[in-house]
């Protein structure tokens, strides 16, 4: 049913620090092997090695150029970008099959794949282009939050994150319950500002992206100047014999 | 978005023969025998042929009979399961025309009713998407309402209600326009709030995520030209609107000018629908376009 | 309907049958990877936790293994040369007749003219092996990529103190505080340096980069120092001057543990500017305390560093005076360098706070070199890391020595939350081999081919000065080429200079593509004929599992396995894996067997080396002593009890580092998840070039045979030693066309001096530099014949500063003509606001040749995607005297990629495909499939 639960157990999801994000694309490709592997239809690639080649993956690495309002120099900014498992999911009522559904244990959004017709209308309504429709197996496919991992008793427990949390090597991706203030996840977002992707949408989206941290500051707030022990050569000489007396 | 001819057409088309089938229902005109068994045969045409269509474009169309399912959440599903009740209400009611020289006048009106609401659903399924602010604005059904009962009243060979429609449609399709030209900004939505790094400054895209194409390129960020839109609303202004309203307005009532009419305003429509989803800036470009 | 909590789902599938744990080749990091099989294929890879690499995580190549792994463009059998070379043009052959081929020609050769073999191995990480296998052979011609990647680095960082960054060893990460970063080609340590930059974010740690082009890592940096490419030298020689004038260096550090105190002879002659030693040669100091001049390693002396002797000065005082000097003051060099001088002594005041004023202190007791024991170890939280954007340059070796005497001065060098050495270094350059191209037919070579020349008397030159080694390394115009110089072969041997060739023999390197500067004329060079229409170079042998551009250039094709079907080792022999807490090593081993007719390369090795009765890989007897790889890696003894893998050697697999061979290693490796660690004691953790509990652990485990302690050389003898043959003294001399340079380039301490193409070219002419990166999901040629990895970058585009942009009026869409003084290509477009004002950069090996790779001919990779490779010659332009002078670093021979200048215009019309186009090539494996959903 494409009704969207009133409550959830766990609002499960990702934070993200755009402040740490390197943009070498692990998350991209970790997803794209676990999520061929596992739930549901493998994530195909049409035209693989043709001359326009066109897969299906569920996230993706962006790179922005931010031009500071104050005038300093832009900033490069990786922005990786997945399901946000909104808690207002538009994607989830506009299904006409019930395919698309938000779990009231855990809030993930998921299609149920024996029911997606894939008439594309899920990918429409969100805002964030996290759907893609897999033109080989006709299905829409999405993040899973790697519900298949996460709960997965044949693998440690230690590894029951996400494929593309595991996998991060700078430490950008973090997963946890947001719906508990006192989660790891939850005190991360509190302290660093964790924000909204397009809040006027109105998708309430339990993802948040850590803002990165202010940048080009040395000039603004310089050190304190180096004094001058010696302008010379021979001046230079008459402090190191006092300084190494000193030592 | 990109607008497949395809999905112009058969929309087009529907729209008129749900459009056909509202007048039919109120018995305007009141056919029975071959004469409803022609216009009947228009109407399913229009409209089947329609649907068919979208059940065409399904990637997965085996599942397609779940899409009756969702009816309290999902206006899809409600243009579904309202087109079928539309049809079979209307089955009735030509069949007993056709066959039976009976006018079931009910079942008429309640086709009626279903068929408008078919095509305020159908338009719901656009309207909805605040991911398309050009979409998400009011006006919308009540285009694809005119639209439909326009076409519908020029296929009932009504000229001067037609026209009057046409007047009104066109003047209506003009202010759409303009509204939706200032949507995405009312919006709120920037390249600045999708990414929240509004709070640093200006933001533009470096990189994409991928150089390959994939399914929300294909579909959702396609951009017409400026200029090309404006030609094509000029176009569509004169084929739908001006030319149709001239002809059945100003001249004595016929079949032929009444067919050149029709067939103008079609050509209108198609030139509109397909603005209609070319011109469609889907929130998610914010992520992809390089302005 | 079912309602959403009534939908059931399996949550707890079964991930694997299996899984096998073994090591990453998608780069050249190497970290440890967790293969999970299902039905006998890889189904799954992810990165192995328990790994030293990378614990756990991987980057967007590693994780796309699979990929590589089920490439069309794998090889699938051995190939011999049909058509004509550039054809593409093969027949498939069997292995016996492959390597009767191969032995036909290499055979004669050995046993007349050895080094008419030249043998050079591109990516390779088995140098110690192939290496071994080039010395049996008997060939001097012998090195790795080094000379085209970043041996100005390595050369610099060795010679200055005993290692160098990646490999070499890392910042401290858990402790420092400021991280900055140089120029890095992301391969180069590659999910080390994420993990620790997100480690230092998460302790409130910050990262200066300093860098022309903003994206990467210098993306996350706090800091971005936007400099000028090829002044990387300038900005640290001014940060030194700035560090000098305000007495910020670490004196106590700078006596004890480097030569700042070693006097230095200012007597005019022979000895000028070498150091003053006693009757041991030992260089000799001041002492603090007596006043006397005692050598400098005596217990109990500590160097003064005013103290002089006559004119005879130290070091230290030699340095105060070049870097106090006004050419080195912020204001003098900030022009230059693209930054403002308030910003340079902004960055110098930033450096000397956090190491002086946020200084750390372990309460740890260690012993030093002098046997005097200290309770504390005391850190600087500073640290530096450093590749191919400062090395790349023909000043980048002085530039690389800069920044290595810049960490020292600022006494950051193996202390807390400073620059740590991973074992088995540090190893000072004395304890390198020397340089050897002994040949005698039918014999080895008299020792190991590549090393570290201490002064002319080392060098590779015949009595007529002409160079033994077909690449002129260790000859006066690139003496400390410690990596050969694989970028100028291809070019050497067709022009016979310094002599013909008769076979060239290649492994992983796309010679005919990306991997060469000026590739039109490689291609031509490797195609060309002499006046008897026979190929000017007369055999091509070529070794690789996939079909790269290079294959169509070949006689003889050796197809290689992919990564996960062979056998390797990352040797401590080699270029280990260690870390700066623990010396570790690893293997790679076939989780998968081959399903095409391809053979390991080092195997491949083997079976010739056995079928010519090569010395050292056979007994007295002529019998084979290994079958293949595998068992040379786990028989092999390199010194007794010392061999390419230091875990569980002995005979029952209870010893580490030193113990005779185990019949048992392999699986010993493959139980513990595909590598061995050996942890530095904690009391050895820090200072250990002086440490003795670190050199006492190093002799243990069979690093060294005995201590090595050493002073950091900033100033380095053996350059002095250069610069005083120049100026005529000593028997070995060089030519007379080289001194000034010699003089000026080989300077004993740091300098600077323009890169050479900013004084060949015009630079009003060719007013922009222009760089190339690798994107950190592709490396080098690779990632494209990945169907994941095309799809994230299948095309590249030139990007262009703001300036430069709306100067010419460019338009996303546009294309442009970049001209060299060698060349020109038309190239797409694209703008990049965080950029040098004077720089555009693409990415590099993202260009394919139509035909090549399994890829459709109409690729974009083919069509749009392009090579800056066209613009660069691996010669300066001609100066008119008839010399050939190599576009390359004048004391290590490192190909100058980045010195590269250019001009930019708009092009009207916009071709249809990016310029120049090549013909295609036949691809001998056909064409991938059409499409890919695979699960197992």
């Amino acid at each position: 049913m494409t009704m969207l639960p009133t409550h959830t157990e766990k609002k499960l999801g990702l934070v993200i620090d755009l402040d740490t994000c390197v943009g070498c694309h692990g998350c991209v490709t970790a997803c794209k092997g676990w999520n061929t592997q596992n739930y549901g239809a493998p994530l195909s690639d049409m035209d693989a090695y043709g001359a326009d080649p066109e897969g299906t993956f569920l996230n993706r690495v962006f790179n922005y150029e931010v031009a500071p309002a104050d005038g300093g120099a832009s900033q490069t900014v990786h922005f990786p970008k997945s399901c946000l498992h909104c808690e207002d999911a538009p994607c989830v009522t506009v299904c006409p099959t019930g395919a698309s559904y938000k779990r009231v244990s855990d809030g993930i959004v998921l299609v149920n794949e024996d029911r997606c017709m894939g008439c594309g209308l899920c990918a429409w309504a969100c805002p964030y282009g996290a759907r893609e429709l897999d033109y080989d197996a006709g299905i829409m496919k999405k993040c899973t939050l790697c519900v298949d991992r996460i709960y997965n008793e044949n693998i440690p427990e230690v590894d029951r994150v996400p494929a593309c949390v595991r996998t991060c090597p700078a430490g950008a991706r973090h997963f946890g319950d947001l719906g508990d203030p006192d989660s790891d996840v939850s005190k991360l977002v509190a302290e660093r500002g964790g924000m909204d992707l397009m809040p006027e949408q109105g998708t309430k989206p339990v993802n948040k992206y850590l803002p990165p941290r202010p940048k080009d500051t040395l000039d603004k707030q310089p050190p304190k100047a180096l004094e001058t022990v010696a302008v010379e050569a021979e001046g230079f000489l008459g402090w190191l014999d006092k300084a190494l007396e000193k030592l | 978005m990109h607008p497949a001819p395809s999905v112009i057409v058969f929309t087009s088309i529907s729209g008129l023969g749900f459009g056909y089938f509202i007048w039919l229902g109120l018995g305007i005109p009141d056919l029975y025998g071959w004469e409803a068994f022609a216009a009947f045969f228009v109407a399913y045409a229009f409209s089947v042929g329609g649907l068919l269509a979208s059940v065409f474009h399904l990637a997965n169309k085996k599942n397609a009979i779940y899409s009756f399912s969702q009816w309290k959440t999902s206006w899809l599903s409600r243009e579904g399961i309202l087109s079928v009740l539309a049809l079979l209400a209307f089955a009735v009611f030509a069949i007993g025309r056709i066959f039976f020289a009976t006018a079931l006048p009910v079942f008429g009106y309640l086709g009626a009713a279903l068929a408008l609401l078919t095509v305020f659903s159908t338009s719901m399924i656009y309207t909805q998407l605040k991911t398309v602010p050009r979409w998400n604005m009011p006006i919308n059904p009540v285009l694809f309402l005119l639209y439909s009962v326009a076409g519908g009243a020029l296929l009932s060979m009504q000229p001067k209600v037609a026209g009057v429609l046409i007047v009104l449609l066109t003047a209506l399709q003009v202010a759409g326009w303009m509204m939706g030209d200032k949507r995405l900004a009312e919006s709120g939505s920037t390249k600045g709030t999708a990414t929240g790094l509004n709070t640093i400054g200006q933001v533009r895209l470096f990189e994409s995520a991928h150089t390959s194409r994939n399914y929300i390129l294909d579909e959702m960020v396609h951009m017409v030209g400026r200029k090309h839109a404006q030609k094509l609303r000029m176009i569509s202004i004169v084929a739908l609107g001006a030319v149709p309203a001239a002809l059945l307005l100003l001249l004595p009532p016929n079949l032929i000018v009444t067919l050149v009419a029709l067939a103008s305003h079609v050509i209108g429509v198609f030139a509109s629908r397909w603005l209609f989803f070319a011109e469609a800036e889907h929130v998610v470009g914010l992520y992809y376009n390089r302005d | 309907m079912t309602r959403p909590e009534n939908i059931q789902i399996e949550t707890s599938p079964p991930v694997s049958d299996e899984i096998r744990k073994t090591t990453c080749y998608m780069c050249a990091c190497r970290c440890g990877i967790n293969v999970h099989m299902k039905d006998g294929q890889i189904a799954y890879i992810e990165g192995n936790r328990d790994h030293p690499v990378n614990q756990g995580v991987l980057c967007g190549k590693g994780s796309s293994g699979i990929m590589q792994h089920y490439a069309p463009s794998r090889l699938r059998a051995p190939l011999k040369r049909v058509g004509p070379r550039g054809s593409g043009e093969f027949e498939e052959i069997s292995w016996e007749e492959a390597l009767d081929i191969a032995t036909g020609w290499l055979e004669p050769i050995r046993q007349t003219d050895p080094k008419k073999l030249a043998f050079f191995t591109g990516r390779d990480q088995s140098q110690s092996f192939t290496s071994f296998w080039a010395q049996s052979y008997g060939t001097p011609n012998y090195a790795a990529h080094g000379g085209f990647c970043s041996v100005n680095m390595a050369a610099g960082g060795i010679y200055t103190m005993g290692g160098a960054f990646w490999e070499f060893g890392q910042p401290d990460w858990d402790r420092t505080k400021l991280f900055v970063l140089f120029g890095v080609a992301e391969d180069h340590d590659s999910n080390p340096i994420k993990i620790g930059i997100g480690k230092m974010k998460g302790h409130g740690g910050k990262v200066m980069g300093i860098n022309p082009i903003r994206s990467g890592y210098n993306a996350v940096a706090d800091e971005w120092v936007g400099i000028t490419p090829g002044t990387d030298g300038l900005l640290i020689l001014s940060i030194a001057h700035e560090l000098f004038r305000s007495g910020k260096v670490d004196l106590d550090y700078l006596r004890r543990y480097t030569n700042a105190g070693f006097l230095v002879n200012a007597e005019e002659g022979p000895e000028k500017g070498l150091f003053l030693r006693d009757a041991d040669g030992k260089p000799l100091v001041i002492d603090q305390k007596t006043g006397k001049p005692e050598a400098f390693d005596k217990p109990g002396v500590i160097a003064n560093l005013a103290a002089s002797q006559g004119e005879n000065r130290t070091v230290f005082q030699l340095m105060a005076e070049k870097y106090l000097a006004a050419e080195y003051a912020p204001e003098a060099v900030a022009e230059r360098c693209g930054l403002s001088a308030e910003r340079i002594r902004n960055i110098a005041a930033e450096f000397a706070r956090v190491a002086f004023e946020e200084e750390i202190s372990l309460d740890v007791e260690w012993t030093d070199w002098k046997g005097e024991k200290h309770d504390k170890m005391i850190g600087r939280p500073i640290s530096f890391h450093a590749m191919r954007g400062i090395s790349a340059h023909s000043n980048g070796f002085q530039t690389a020595r800069a920044l290595h005497v810049l960490q020292i001065l600022l006494g950051s060098v193996e202390v807390p939350g400073g620059f740590r050495f991973k074992p088995p270094y540090p190893k000072p350059p004395e304890a390198h081999p020397k340089p050897h191209a002994g040949v005698t037919p039918g014999k080895p070579l008299d020792g190991p081919h590549l090393g570290y020349a201490m002064g002319p008397e080392h060098l590779l030159i015949e009595e007529d000065g002409t160079a033994k080694r077909i690449d002129k390394a260790f000859t006066w115009e690139n003496p400390f080429s410690a990596h050969g110089l694989m970028h100028m072969v291809i070019s050497n041997a067709h022009a016979g200079d310094p002599y013909k060739i008769d076979t060239l023999f290649l492994y992983m390197a796309n010679m005919a593509w990306n991997s060469s500067m000026n590739t039109a004329d490689v291609i031509r060079m490797l195609t060309d004929k002499d006046e008897n229409g026979e190929y000017v170079i007369p055999h091509i042998i070529y070794s690789d599992a996939y079909s790269s551009e290079t294959v169509a250039y070949a006689d003889l094709i050796l197809p290689d396995t992919t990564y996960l079907e062979r056998h390797d080792c990352i040797s401590l022999l080699d270029r280990p894996i260690c870390e700066a807490e623990a010396a570790a090593d690893s293997i790679r081993w076939p989780v998968v067997e081959p399903d095409r007719d391809v053979r390991n390369f080092q195997t491949v090795l083997v079976q010739l080396a056995n079928k010519m009765g090569l010395p050292g890989f056979t007994d007295e007897g002529g019998n084979a002593k290994w079958v293949d790889y595998a068992d040379y890696i786990q028989n092999h003894e390199r010194r007794p009890g010392v061999g390419p893998l230091a875990g569980w050697r002995g005979k029952d697999g209870d010893k580490s580092g030193r113990g005779e061979a185990n019949p048992n290693q392999i699986e010993k490796y493959i139980e513990n998840g595909g590598f061995w660690i050996g942890h530095i004691p904690e009391e050895a953790q820090f200072y250990k070039p002086w440490n003795k509990a670190y050199q006492d652990w190093a002799v243990e485990i069979g690093l060294y045979d005995s201590p090595l302690f050493y002073a950091f050389n900033l100033y380095v003898e053996p350059l002095r030693k250069m610069q005083l043959a120049a100026e005529g003294h000593g028997d070995v001399q060089p030519p007379d066309h080289l001194r000034d340079r010699i003089q000026r380039t080989m300077d004993p301490l740091p300098t600077w001096y323009e890169p050479f193409e900013n004084t060949n070219v015009d630079v009003d002419e060719f007013p922009v530099h222009a760089l190339t990166q690798r994107p950190m999901q592709m490396y080098h040629s690779w990632g494209t014949q990945n169907a994941w990895l095309r799809q994230i970058t299948g095309k590249n585009y030139m990007y262009l500063p703001k300036k430069i942009w709306q100067e010419n009026g460019f338009e996303d869409g546009d294309y442009a003509r970049i001209t060299s003084v060698h060349g020109s290509i038309v190239v797409p477009v694209a703008l990049h606001e965080g950029l040098n004002d004077h720089t555009i950069w693409t990415w590099n090996a993202i260009g394919k040749r139509k035909g090549a790779w399994a890829l459709d001919e109409k690729a974009p990779e083919a069509t749009e995607g392009f090579l800056l490779n066209h613009l660069i010659h691996e010669l300066q332009p001609p100066k008119g005297d008839g010399m050939r002078w190599t576009n390359s670093d004048p004391v290590t021979g490192q190909a100058a990629w980045f010195d590269l200048r250019v001009k930019i215009e708009k092009a009207d019309p916009k071709p249809d495909e990016a310029q120049p186009v090549f013909p295609p090539i036949k691809s001998p494996v056909g064409k991938g499939p059409k499409n890919v959903a695979r699960k197992i």
